[in-house]
C-alpha cells in the first residue's frame, strides 16, 4: 500500500504532532516524505498475516516493581527547569482561545 | 612523545594504580588536549568545570588506601544523550538548551561509582537522529582524520573525542549504528551491547525498542573494561536483562592471548555483496577476513534474505517511537518555550516551540512517525515493520546455526564530506544498512578498525555480530583480530591519523 | 451559553429508547504510583499534600525517565476484573495513547488498548426496590491518571475565560482501572436510576476489595456516561440502528450520574424531535445548573496513534495467581447485603434506607466499631445524612465510623443525651476532634450528680408548688413541667429520665 503524501496530509500531521509548519516546510516535507515512504512501504511485501510482530527484541514478561516508595523529586527539583511557574505549579498560557 | 592522552584506558589505569600518574595529572592532560584541539574538532558540547576536583578526590581516596575500581581516576566523555546532574543534558537539541537533570543516567551513576572522571558531554546529531553529527543544533563535529569530513553519527562527538585523544573512553548510544558507524569512520572501537544488557534509564529516548548504550574506545580491551562498569541489570529499566554477565574485559584479554580464531566460523552475508560498498571499504574488509582465515577461522557464506527490508523497517519503527518519545518536549515542564503572540493558547505555544526548537531532521522523523502510527496506516507501516523484525531475527537465528559470528563492513563508505548528504535524507538513511539489523533483532555488535581505504586513506571498520547475550564472544573475536591487525600494521591504526593542532 | 432545550422525560421515553454505556475510572489506593515509586495521592496517607511533591521523573515525563509497573496495582486490577465477572487475559499489554495536553507529562498516556487485563464480564446491579439488573462489562484495563489543572484568572475557575492555568503533577501516574460496559439496552424509564445504581455497585465492589477509597468527591471514582437514543419502531419491525452517542464527563457524585443521564435523554430527545442531529462529542456536567455543555472540540481526539508501549513488557498473570486472587475475593456485594440485613435484624424498609443512602459501608464499619445496629443506622440515615445534604457532601466524607460508634458509646453510658450528642456530632464534623475531646473541651457531659439535679428540682418545685400534689393524685404527666424547667436550668446537660425518676421519688416521700 503506497499512499499519496499531500501538503494537506503533512499539515494535518503537523497538527497531530504539535509542530507549527509554515508553507515552505510543508512543501519540502511533502516531497521528502513522498520519497521516503516510497522506499519504506516495501515492508508490507513480506509482512504476511502469519508473521507475528516483534515489539521487544528480547522477549520478556512480567517485569514488576514492589509497591514501595522510591526515588521522588522535591518540589524544587520538579520545578527547577520550568519555563514558567507560580504557586509551586507549572504555569501555562490559556488552554482555550479567546472565543470558542 | 608518550603523552598521557595517547595511553589506552587500560594502560592509564595501570599507571594510576601504580602511582606513576595521578588522576589530576591525567585529567589535566585531557583538559589541555581539549583546549588545544577541540576548537577544530568540536567533539564536546560542554566541558566539566569540576573534573579536576573529582580527580583530586579519587587521588585522595587512593592515597588513603581505599580499594578503587579498575578504571578509577580515568577520564570519561559522556554523550549528551545521557542525563547528568552536574552538566547540562541537551541531546544535541536547542529545545533542551541548559536543561539540568535532577538525576544521573544509570550508566553515568555507575561510572561515577567506579571512580571514572567525567570530562564533559559530547556532541551528537539532535536526539541521536543522524549518521554524521551534522544534525546537531550546536554545529557539527569534525573527523580528526580529516576536518572537512563527518565523524559519523549520531555519536560523532564521542568517537571524535577518543580518536582525537580528548578522552580515553566515552559513552555512546546506538539505535541503528550510532556507536559502530562513528567508530568505523574514526578508526576507533564501538560496541552496541545486546538489547537490555546496559540500562537505558537516563538515556534520552530516541526509539525505545532499538536504543542501547555502549562503550566508545580506542581498543577492544578498553571497551570491555567500560562495559563491565556500565552493564548489568537495572530495576529502573523494565527491559533490562536480569542475566549475570561474564567480564568483557576478561573476554578481550582471552581473545588477545588465545587462539580464539582457530576453528571460528565467520559468516559473510551473501545478499550484502560488494555493490554499494566503496572499493577501499570492501578491500579492507576482505583483508581482515583473510587475516582471520590465516589464523584458522573458517569463512562461511550465509543468507539473510530479509536484511534488505531492514532499512525500511527501521525508518518506520524509529520515527514512530521517536514521535511519541519526543512529545514530552512541549515547553510546559522544562526546555525552550516560544510564545508566538499575545493571547496564544497552550496549543499555539507548544506548536511554535516545537517548530523553533527542533531541527529539520527531527521534524521530518516526527512527522514521518506520526504518519506511520496514524489511524488507517498502522497495520501497513508500524505493524508490518514489527513483523520484519521477526523475519530478521529468524534470519539471524538461521545464520547462527551455521556460524559463530557474522562479519560485515561496518558501513558502506568511509567518512564523507560535511554537507555531502545532508539534503538527501534517503541517501543518508541508506548509510545504516549494515548496522540496523542488529538493533532490529536486539543482537550485539562491535566495530573495530580494519585498515584504511586505499583511495582516500580514511579508516574502515569491520563489524562482528553475535547471537543475543553473546556479547563476550564479540570481545574475544574483536580482540583477537585487533591483536593480529595491529601487529601487522606495526601499531594502532590511529597512529596514521594526521596530527591535530600541531600536537599529539 | 444557551440553555439546553429539554423534552419532558416521560414523553422522551415514549418516543425514544435510551441506550446507555459507562466508563468508570477507579483510582487504586496502592502506596505508590502505577509506573513510579512516588507516593500515590490516592492512598490515604498522602491526602492534601503540597503541589508537585509526589512526583518521580516518569510522572513528569523528564528526559531519560522510564516506567516500571507496580505489581500491587496489577494484582488489584486482576481482583477487580474477577469481581466484575471478567476473564483475565493470559497475556495483556500496555500501549501508548498519544495526545498533547499540559496535564499529561509525557504527552502520551500509558494505557491498554487491544490487550486489556480483563474482558467480558457482567455484574448484577440492585435497584432501590430490589430489582436486579444485569450490566454487561466489555473490559477493564489498567492505565495512569493525568495531573491536575487549575484554571486561573477567569471569573468562574473554569477553563473557559481563564487567563492561564497551573499544573500539579501529583496525580499524574496514579494507578487507574477503567471499566467499560457494553451498550446497555432495555433500561427504559429506569435509565437514570440504573446509572446511579451501577456506579454505586462499582463503588461497593472496589470498597469490598479494599483496592480504592472510592470517594467520588475526591475523584477516586469517576464516571463518564454515554447516552444515545433511537426512535421506537412499530411492533414486529426491526429496531432502529443505534443513535449517535454523547459522553458526559465530570460526573462526580452518585446523584449527578442519575441527573446527568436524565438530562441527556431529555436534551437529545428535544433535538431529535425537532429534526436535529446529535453531535458525537464529549459533554461536561455542571453540578450547579444540572446541565451539560459541549467539551473542548479536540482536533486530534479521533487519532490517538496507539502502539504497544516499548518501555514495558507484557503482563502475563500466571493461572495460579489468578486463582489465588479469585479465592481471596470477598463476597459479592448483593450476597453480602443479604447477610448483613439478616445479622442486623433490619426491616426491608430500614435496610433499603441505609442502602439507598449509600451508607452500608459506613453503618457496617460503625457496628464493627461497637455500636448497636439500630443506633448506627439512626446516626447515618438521620443526622449525618441531614447535615451532608445541607453541605452538599457525601455522608461518609464527614465523619469516621469509629467516631460515630464512640459517640453512641457516650450516649449509651449516659454521658450524653441524644440532644447533646447531636451537638457533639456537629463539632466532630467541624473537625473539633474526637467525641470525648469535644465533650471535655465544651464541658458538655450530662450532669449526673444527683445532688445538683435535686437542687434544681427543688427550685423548680418551689416555683410550681402544685405539681407534687398533682403527681400524688396520679397525674404523673405533670412532672413534665418540672423536667422542662430542670433541663433548662441545666442547659440541657441532664438526663431527662433520671430527672423524672428523682421527681417521682420526691413525690413518693
Ligand atoms: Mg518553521
Ligand atoms: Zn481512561
Amino acid at each position: 500500500m503506497v499512499s499519496e503524501i499531500t501538503p494537506d496530509l503533512v499539515r494535518h500531521l503537523g497538527v497531530l504532532a504539535r509542530i507549527q509548519l509554515d508553507d515552505e516546510e510543508v512543501d519540502r516535507l511533502t516531497g521528502q516524505l513522498d520519497v521516503i515512504v516510497d522506499n519504506i512501504a516495501k515492508v508490507s511485501e513480506v509482512a504476511t498475516p502469519e508473521v507475528v510482530a516483534t515489539s521487544h527484541p528480547i522477549p520478556m514478561r512480567n517485569v514488576f516493581r514492589a509497591d514501595e516508595v522510591g526515588y521522588t523529586l522535591t518540589a524544587d527539583e520538579a520545578l527547577k527547569n520550568a519555563p514558567d511557574a507560580a504557586e509551586d505549579r507549572f504555569r501555562v498560557t490559556a488552554i482555550l482561545g479567546e472565543e470558542q | 612523545m608518550t603523552d598521557i592522552t595517547t595511553l589506552s584506558a587500560a594502560a592509564l589505569a595501570d599507571k594510576l594504580a601504580a602511582g606513576e600518574v595521578s588522576s589530576v595529572e591525567a585529567t589535566q592532560a585531557h583538559l589541555d588536549r581539549i583546549a588545544a584541539v577541540d576548537g577544530d574538532v568540536h567533539a564536546y558540547l560542554h566541558v566539566s568545570d569540576h573534573a579536576l576536583e573529582v580527580a583530586a578526590d579519587i587521588d585522595r581516596r587512593r592515597a588513603s588506601g581505599e580499594v578503587l575500581g579498575r578504571l578509577a581516576g580515568v577520564p570519561l566523555a559522556i554523550k549528551d544523550v545521557l542525563v547528568t546532574t552536574d552538566m547540562p543534558s541537551t541531546s544535541g537539541s536547542k529545545i533542551l538548551e541548559g536543561y539540568m537533570s535532577p538525576y544521573d543516567a544509570t550508566v553515568v551513576a555507575r561510572a561515577r561509582a567506579a571512580g571514572l572522571v567525567p570530562l564533559g558531554k559530547t556532541n551528537m546529531d539532535e536526539f541521536a537522529m543522524g549518521s554524521s553529527t551534522e544534525h546537531s543544533a550546536y554545529g557539527p563535529t569534525r573527523n580528526p582524520w580529516d576536518l572537512d569530513r563527518i565523524p559519523g553519527g549520531s555519536g560523532g562527538g564521542s568517537a571524535a573525542a577518543v580518536a582525537a585523544y580528548e578522552a580515553p573512553l566515552a559513552l555512546g548510544s546506538d539505535t541503528g549504528g550510532s556507536i559502530r558507524q562513528p567508530a568505523h569512520v574514526t578508526g576507533t572501537v564501538g560496541v552496541k551491547p545486546t538489547y537490555g544488557a546496559v540500562s537505558r534509564y537516563g538515556a534520552i529516548a530516541l526509539a525505545s525498542s532499538l536504543d542501547q548504550v555502549g562503550p566508545v574506545t580506542r581498543t577492544v580491551l578498553d571497551a570491555g573494561l567500560l562495559h563491565d562498569v556500565i552493564g548489568g541489570h537495572d530495576a529502573n529499566d523494565s527491559t533490562s536483562l536480569p542475566d549475570r554477565w561474564p567480564s568483557f574485559a576478561d573476554a578481550a584479554r582471552e581473545g588477545a592471548r588465545q587462539d580464539v580464531l582457530k576453528g571460528l566460523r565467520v559468516g559473510v552475508i551473501r545478499e550484502l555483496g560488494d555493490d554499494g560498498f566503496q572499493t577501499g571499504v570492501t578491500a579492507a574488509f576482505r583483508a581482515s577476513l583473510a587475516a582471520m582465515e590465516a589464523a584458522g577461522a573458517e569463512i562461511v557464506e550465509i543468507s539473510a534474505p530479509h536484511f534488505e527490508y531492514g532499512v525500511a523497517a527501521y525508518y518506520l519503527v524509529l520515527p514512530a517511537e521517536a514521535s511519541s518519545n519526543l512529545a514530552k518536549f512541549d515547553s510546559v515542564r522544562f526546555g525552550m518555550r516560544v510564545t508566538p503572540h499575545a493571547g496564544a493558547t497552550v496549543e499555539d505555544v507548544m506548536a511554535a516551540t516545537r517548530d523553533a526548537g527542533f531541527g529539520d531532521e527531527v521534524k521530518r522523523r516526527i512527522i514521518l512517525g506520526t504518519y506511520a502510527l496514524s489511524a488507517g496506516y498502522y497495520d501497513a507501516y508500524y505493524g508490518s515493520a514489527q513483523k520484519v523484525r521477526t523475519l530478521i531475527q529468524a534470519d539471524f537465528d538461521a545464520a547462527f546455526e551455521k556460524v559463530d559470528v557474522i562479519a560485515t563492513p561496518t558501513a558502506p563508505t568511509t567518512a564523507f564530506r560535511l554537507g555531502e548528504k545532508v539534503d538527501d535524507p534517503m541517501q543518508m538513511y541508506l548509510n545504516d544498512v549494515t548496522t540496523i539489523p542488529a538493533n532490529l533483532a536486539g543482537v550485539p555488535g562491535i566495530s573495530i578498525p580494519a585498515g584504511v581505504a586505499e583511495e582516500d586513506g580514511l579508516p574502515v571498520g569491520i563489524q562482528f555480530l553475535a547471537p543475543a547475550r553473546e556479547d563476550a564472544r564479540l570481545y574475544r573475536v574483536g580482540a583477537a583480530l585487533e591483536a593480529r591487525l595491529v601487529d601487522s600494521w606495526g601499531g594502532p591504526l590511529l597512529d596514521r591519523a594526521p596530527v591535530l593542532g600541531g600536537v599529539r | 451559553m444557551a440553555a439546553n432545550k429539554l423534552m419532558d422525560f416521560d414523553e422522551a421515553l415514549e418516543r425514544f429508547e435510551p441506550v446507555l454505556g459507562f466508563e468508570v475510572h477507579v483510582e487504586l489506593n496502592t502506596r505508590t504510583k502505577m509506573f513510579s515509586g512516588a507516593p500515590n495521592p490516592a492512598h490515604p496517607d498522602n491526602h492534601d499534600v503540597a503541589p508537585n511533591t509526589l512526583v518521580a521523573p516518569v510522572d513528569m515525563g523528564l528526559p531519560g525517565s522510564l516506567p516500571v509497573v507496580n505489581e500491587q496495582a496489577v494484582r488489584s486490577s486482576i481482583s477487580l476484573g474477577l469481581a466484575l465477572g471478567c476473564s483475565i487475559a493470559p497475556s495483556s499489554r500496555f500501549a501508548r495513547k498519544n495526545y498533547f495536553y499540559p496535564d499529561l507529562g509525557k504527552n502520551y498516556q500509558i494505557s491498554q488498548y487491544d490487550e486489556p487485563i480483563a474482558y467480558e464480564g457482567r455484574i448484577e446491579v440492585e435497584l432501590e426496590d430490589g430489582t436486579i439488573v444485569e450490566i454487561p462489562i466489555e473490559r477493564a484495563h489498567m492505565e495512569e491518571d493525568a495531573g491536575k489543572l487549575t484554571h486561573m484568572g477567569g471569573a468562574t475557575g473554569r477553563i473557559q475565560g481563564a487567563e492561564y492555568s497551573l499544573v500539579d503533577y501529583n496525580r499524574a501516574g496514579v494507578p487507574l482501572v477503567e471499566i467499560v460496559t457494553k451498550p446497555i439496552f432495555g433500561a427504559e424509564h429506569r435509565a437514570p436510576e440504573i446509572a446511579k445504581a451501577y456506579v454505586a455497585t462499582i463503588r461497593d465492589i472496589v470498597r469490598s476489595l479494599g483496592i480504592s477509597e472510592a470517594r467520588m468527591e475526591r475523584g477516586n471514582l469517576r464516571c463518564d456516561a454515554n447516552v444515545s437514543l433511537r426512535p421506537r419502531t412499530p411492533e414486529g419491525e426491526p429496531p432502529a440502528p443505534l443513535g449517535t452517542r454523547t459522553e458526559t464527563k465530570n460526573v462526580n457524585s452518585m446523584r449527578s450520574v442519575e441527573r446527568a443521564v436524565r438530562h441527556e435523554i431529555q436534551r437529545q430527545a428535544a433535538i431529535l424531535a425537532a429534526g436535529g442531529t446529535i453531535t458525537q462529542e464529549t459533554r461536561h456536567w455542571h453540578e450547579d445548573t444540572g446541565t451539560t455543555s459541549p467539551g473542548r472540540p479536540k482536533s486530534d481526539a479521533d487519532d490517538y496513534r496507539y502502539f504497544p508501549e516499548p518501555d514495558l513488557l507484557p503482563v502475563a498473570p500466571p493461572a495460579e495467581l489468578v486463582e489465588q486472587l479469585r479465592a481471596a475475593l470477598p463476597e459479592a456485594p448483593a450476597a453480602h447485603r443479604r447477610r448483613l440485613k439478616e445479622a442486623w435484624g433490619f426491616t426491608d424498609l430500614e435496610f433499603q434506607d441505609v442502602r439507598n443512602g449509600g451508607l452500608l459501608a459506613e453503618v457496617e464499619a460503625t457496628i464493627a466499631a461497637g455500636a448497636a445496629p439500630a443506633s448506627a443506622r439512626k446516626w447515618w440515615t438521620g443526622e449525618i445524612s441531614r447535615i451532608a445534604n445541607t453541605r452538599g457532601a457525601e455522608p461518609g466524607s464527614l465523619v469516621a465510623p469509629a467516631d460515630v460508634a464512640a459517640l453512641q458509646g457516650l450516649v449509651d453510658a449516659g454521658t450524653l443525651t441524644d440532644k447533646l450528642a447531636r451537638q457533639v456530632l456537629e463539632a466532630m464534623i467541624d473537625g473539633e476532634g474526637s467525641p470525648q475531646e469535644i465533650v471535655d473541651a465544651r464541658g458538655l457531659a450530662v450532669v449526673s450528680d444527683d445532688g445538683a439535679l435535686i437542687a434544681a428540682i427543688d427550685e423548680a418545685l418551689a416555683a410550681q408548688p402544685d405539681v407534687l400534689e398533682k403527681i400524688r393524685d396520679g397525674k404523673v404527666q405533670a412532672a413534665g413541667a418540672i423536667i422542662g424547667a430542670v433541663m433548662k436550668a441545666m442547659k440541657g446537660q441532664a438526663d431527662a429520665a433520671r430527672v423524672r425518676e428523682l421527681i417521682l421519688e420526691r413525690a413518693a416521700q
